[in-house]
């Protein structure tokens, strides 16, 4: 009964607000509004399609045209059984998809598909609301996949669109135009940043998982494998992504000492290294001299391994040691991790053999590689001792036509490494780690292969050590007496440069094309290191700021524990957002006429209220000037100059800059 | 009290925001001591959604997922700021309210002057309870913009304008701020004509009462000049591109013309109906551009035929109270 309307009125002050054209009931939004939300909805989903199973991305498609098509044509939304059937369908879709509903990729299409099924029922304004600050929800989603710069960019960046269209959908009597959202939205942001760089660094970060993670597919990544044959070890090395970064805290040991312990070898079959049977016992190592600590960022990779300089002694909490001294982390490295290690580089492993890693590393099949196996003996019957042995086949490597090569002939099934050592004579490093191994265990040396990476180099930028995949590598140890395991890289002896100068300078020319490299052209090679060293602060400082990182941090601030955090941070928060509210309060001021002869005149007017004479609402200026010449007949002359100049310049339409300088020059000198 | 206890709080709060405020004639300005403010129900949604991204951040140890949550939770606590900055120094006074008759609705006009530089958006203004589908407006920087709010006048008589409130969800619609105020406007409900065709009683002088029409038997006798208040069907048209001036015809016998409408001569009418059959012969005489005087107990306007006198008839006959004797 009781209703109102507003209207505006065309007068010159008043500003004149074009409407979009309003819609039926069905969308209390212009057009251009509606377009520019869907748009907004397209953008906020679209990485997900890369993630989301085919007839969820068409799906999403399809609804979106949909309803821009309701809004164009005029179309009836859907009966509510349609609706709820199409949700069911799609929560089923999604369940078969994925096998399972909790995790994080079935949850975040789940809501992806929830919300834009939403769509389907938006007819009122707080309907739009509602998706669009589900739209925030599901931007967090993007951050679950992947937490590199530009995702931070491009999640910070929809934020502020999404928040723009907030603010034209809390306006509903027309839509406003881009530029005046957009700036606002911005505004908004930008006045929050502060807020969020507090809670970032003084919230208290409870270390996670507070209802367990759930098992999330990561696609497989390049990097070392389980299994070693040949073709293995040259296949990860031809693409150049980086395996690993490490940031030396002690001096870097030489090249020839730069080798990275990965997964062992101790089983062979024929044709394939493995791993076989895990032992339960950690092996005696006696480190010798200087220790050297090492921070290493690992690039995800599904496994347990972490990598560290031979020979990792002491790794982060919570790491352990295999009977093969390879260092593991208590759960597979599913997201780029941050730990600490301590290598030594001069040591005696493991000089009291038991048995059972006796035998084990003896094992060779009993068929196959007779000629091989012929040869071993032979060094066997005309050695003294086992380091006669590893010096006959390392000299052999050597001295005899050995090629070294990312492109080796394809060797036979059951005699490879005959194959290999007396016919094609051209491989790259697991064939010669392999080859050597098994030589020696034929002659009863005890010995494994190794794998890792050997080599890499520094970032000129950032100063940090960056281990590339193209640096994979393997190699061999055998057991001495008295010595323990040693390293021997049969490689060496065939291609020295590749130890010290790495993979590229050691390749033929044909060879190293396949290599996937950074650029030649050197601004170029520049820019993606300098990139690098941006990833890698971003992800120490900011990624990795995590309970143990924020205690460290604020405990130099003296803050110790939670409960002065959350006091220290309710404190400050309280603090900005009260300056805030004086300075949006400032801004909210009255202002003054916009016309400076107008302003002039104020001030005058002011410095006479001071005086008792204040300008009565209804005085015109030659009637006010009039009363004080009256009231105080000493400053008739002022006063009428004042006056004049003022009346000359807003009535009688004298634009003129020197009157107005002198206006302003006379009401600033004027004391009454 | 208990059937619903949301309506009573918001009861009781109401009855303690309206002692506080005044019946002022303006213009108002809202300070901050007269803005409310509270989360909307979308705040409250906001708020819940931000703790469970907060809890998601924290389960899988997501850095930038903390990020987003916290600069969510930083806009929320700026758009309070802002939609209380949105009403802030408003200057709130009256504008025009024309009189209007018993069944139609009154328009009380209200101004709102933005002298800050920044604009107002999205404001709200509403006499009671919040509606459905309110409409919004802004107030551009040092500007002003206008607000209507119509009530329907019942009664005839003065028509005094209600409380009412001024609020506003923007920037993000996660707050809403409002105020009250009572502008002190009233306007006049004149009473409902009557629907018939009765003819007013033939005055002493008068013809039989059929109407006039421009141009028809009376005599012509000259033009003068125009004189505010003047009927404009008597003006002259074609004078004007000649002679510059606007004429206004003139016809023999202005006495045959007057008219008096008279309370007396309703004798079997109450005072309502009196006064509804009133009003229509003021307003036919009026229109039919004739010179008529009013007759109330206790008052007498002479005859004039100006717009002033319309109102000033039709004015009597609104505000008029029965006197203890009886007609």
């Amino acid at each position: 009964m009781k209703e109102y309307t507003a209207s505006f009125s065309p007068s010159r002050l008043m500003a004149h607000m074009t409407a979009g054209r309003p819609l039926p009931p069905s969308t209390p939004l212009s057009h251009w509004t509606l377009f520019r939300l869907l748009a907004c909805l397209a953008l906020v989903v679209l990485p997900h399609f890369q993630r989301l199973p085919i007839w969820a991305s068409v799906m999403v498609t399809a609804v979106l045209v949909w309803r821009g098509l309701v809004a164009l044509r005029h179309w009836p939304l859907p009966p509510i059984w349609l609706r709820g059937m199409l949700a069911f369908l799609a929560f089923v879709g999604l369940l078969l998809s994925y096998g399972r509903i909790n995790s994080s990729e079935a949850g975040a299409g789940l809501l992806v598909v929830m919300v834009t099924l939403k769509l389907t029922e938006t007819s009122k304004l707080k309907d739009w609301m509602t998706v669009m600050m589900l739209c925030y929800f599901i931007l967090i989603t993007h951050f679950l996949m992947s937490q590199e710069i530009r995702t931070a960019v491009y999640v910070f960046g929809t934020a502020v669109i999404v928040t723009a269209l907030l603010l034209e959908v809390s306006h509903p009597q027309g839509p406003l135009s881009p530029r005046t959202t957009l700036r606002s939205a911005a505004s908004l942001m930008l006045q929050a940043v502060p807020l969020m760089l507090l809670m970032f660094v003084l919230f208290p970060r409870i270390p996670g998982p507070l209802w367990g993670v759930p098992v999330s597919e990561k696609a497989g990544r390049m990097g070392l494998s389980d299994k070693m044959e040949p073709g293995t070890i040259s296949k990860i090395s031809r693409s150049d992504e980086i395996a690993f970064r490490v940031n030396f805290l002690d001096p870097m040991p030489p090249a020839k000492q730069r080798y990275w312990r990965g997964p062992v070898f101790w089983h062979y079959d024929g044709r394939t290294w493995s791993e076989g049977p895990g032992m339960r016992l950690r092996p005696v190592s006696e480190p010798v001299g200087q220790g050297i600590r090492q921070e290493i960022m690992l690039e995800a990779h599904n496994e347990s391994w972490l990598l560290g300089l031979d020979l990792p002694v002491e790794g982060p909490p919570g790491s352990i040691v295999n009977s093969a001294h390879q260092l593991l982390n208590k759960q597979r490295v599913r997201e780029r991790l941050l730990y600490q290690v301590v290598s030594y580089p001069r040591y005696r492993l493991q000089a009291e053999l038991p048995p059972v890693i006796h035998d084990r590393a003896l094992q060779i099949p009993r068929y196959g590689n007779a000629r091989l196996r012929e040869l071993a003996q032979e060094w066997r019957r005309q050695a003294t001792g086992p380091r006669d042995i590893v010096n006959a086949a390392l000299r052999m490597f050597r001295e005899e036509a050995f090629y070294y090569t990312l492109q080796p002939p394809l060797l036979s099934e059951t005699s490879g490494m005959d194959d290999f050592l007396f016919n094609t004579r051209r491989g790259f490093c697991e064939h010669y780690a392999g080859a050597f191994t098994l030589l020696m265990r034929a002659a009863g040396v005890p010995a494994r292969v190794i794998t890792g990476y050997q080599g890499g180099q520094t970032s000129p930028t950032g100063g940090h050590f960056i281990v590339r995949q193209s640096d994979a590598h393997a190699w061999s140890e055998v057991w001495l007496p008295g010595d323990g395991w040693v390293r021997v890289d049969p490689t060496g002896a065939v291609a020295p440069e590749r130890i010290e100068a790495g993979l590229l300078a050691s390749l033929p020319e044909g060879d190293a094309a396949l290599v996937e490299r950074s650029s030649d052209i050197y601004w170029v090679y520049r820019m993606e290191d300098y990139w690098e060293w941006v990833n890698v602060i971003w992800n120490r400082s900011v990624l990795a700021y995590g309970p143990e990182l924020q205690k460290e941090f604020l405990e130099r601030f003296g803050i110790k524990d939670w409960y002065r955090m959350t006091l220290v941070l309710t404190a400050l928060i309280i603090g900005f957002l009260a300056i805030l509210g004086a300075y949006l309060v400032w801004q909210a001021r009255p202002h003054g006429p916009d016309d400076p002869a107008a302003r002039e005149w104020e001030r005058f007017c002011r410095a006479l209220a001071g005086c008792d004479l204040p300008r009565l609402p209804h005085e015109g200026p030659r009637d006010y000037a009039q009363r004080v010449s009256q009231a105080r007949p000493e400053l008739v002359t002022e006063v009428a100059h004042i006056s004049g100049l003022y009346i000359g310049l807003r009535y009688a339409g004298a634009d003129d800059e020197t009157a107005l300088r002198e206006l302003r020059d006379k009401v600033r000198r004027f004391r009454p | 009290m208990f059937t619903s206890p949301r309506q009573y709080i918001r009861r009781r709060i109401r009855e303690y925001v309206f002692r506080r405020i005044r019946r002022q004639p303006g213009p108002i300005v809202i300070r901050r001591q007269r803005i409310y403010i509270v989360p909307t129900r979308f705040g409250y949604v906001f708020g819940l959604m931000l703790f469970v991204m907060l809890l998601g951040a924290m389960n899988y140890s997501n850095s930038m997922g903390f990020a987003l949550s916290f600069l969510l939770a930083g806009l929320g606590l700026v758009s309070m700021h802002h939609t209380h900055r949105n009403l802030l120094n408003l200057s709130v006074r009256t504008g025009r309210h024309a009189p209007v008759f018993v069944g139609q609705e009154a328009q009380f006009q209200i101004v709102l002057d933005n002298a800050a530089a920044t604009s107002r958006y999205a404001l709200v203004v509403c006499p009671g309870e919040e509606e459905t589908e309110p409409a919004h407006f802004d107030v551009p920087a040092r500007g002003s913009a206008l607000a209507r709010m119509l009530i329907p006048a019942s009664r005839r008589g003065r028509l005094s304008a209600p409380r009412f409130q001024i609020y506003t969800e923007y920037p993000l619609g996660l707050f809403h701020a409002w105020t009250w105020m009572e502008l002190d406007m009233s306007c006049i409900v004149y009473p409902a004509p009557a629907e018939n065709r009765l003819q007013p009683p033939p005055t002493a002088g008068g013809d039989s009462g059929t109407p006039d029409r421009i141009g028809g038997k009376e005599d012509f006798i000259g033009l003068r000049s125009y004189q505010r208040g003047d009927a404009s069907r008597l003006i002259h048209w074609k004078a004007l591109p000649r002679s510059g001036q606007l004429m206004v015809k003139q016809f023999a016998d202005p006495v045959q013309h007057e008219l008096w409408l008279d309370w007396d001569s309703l004798p079997g009418l109450e005072t309502e109906a009196r006064l509804s059959q009133l009003c229509r012969w003021v307003l036919d005489a009026h229109r039919a551009g004739k010179s008529y005087g009013l007759i109330l107990p206790g008052q007498r306007l002479p005859p004039a035929s100006s717009e002033q006198h319309r109102h000033q008839c039709l004015e009597a006959l609104a505000l008029f109270e029965p006197s203890r004797e009886s007609a």
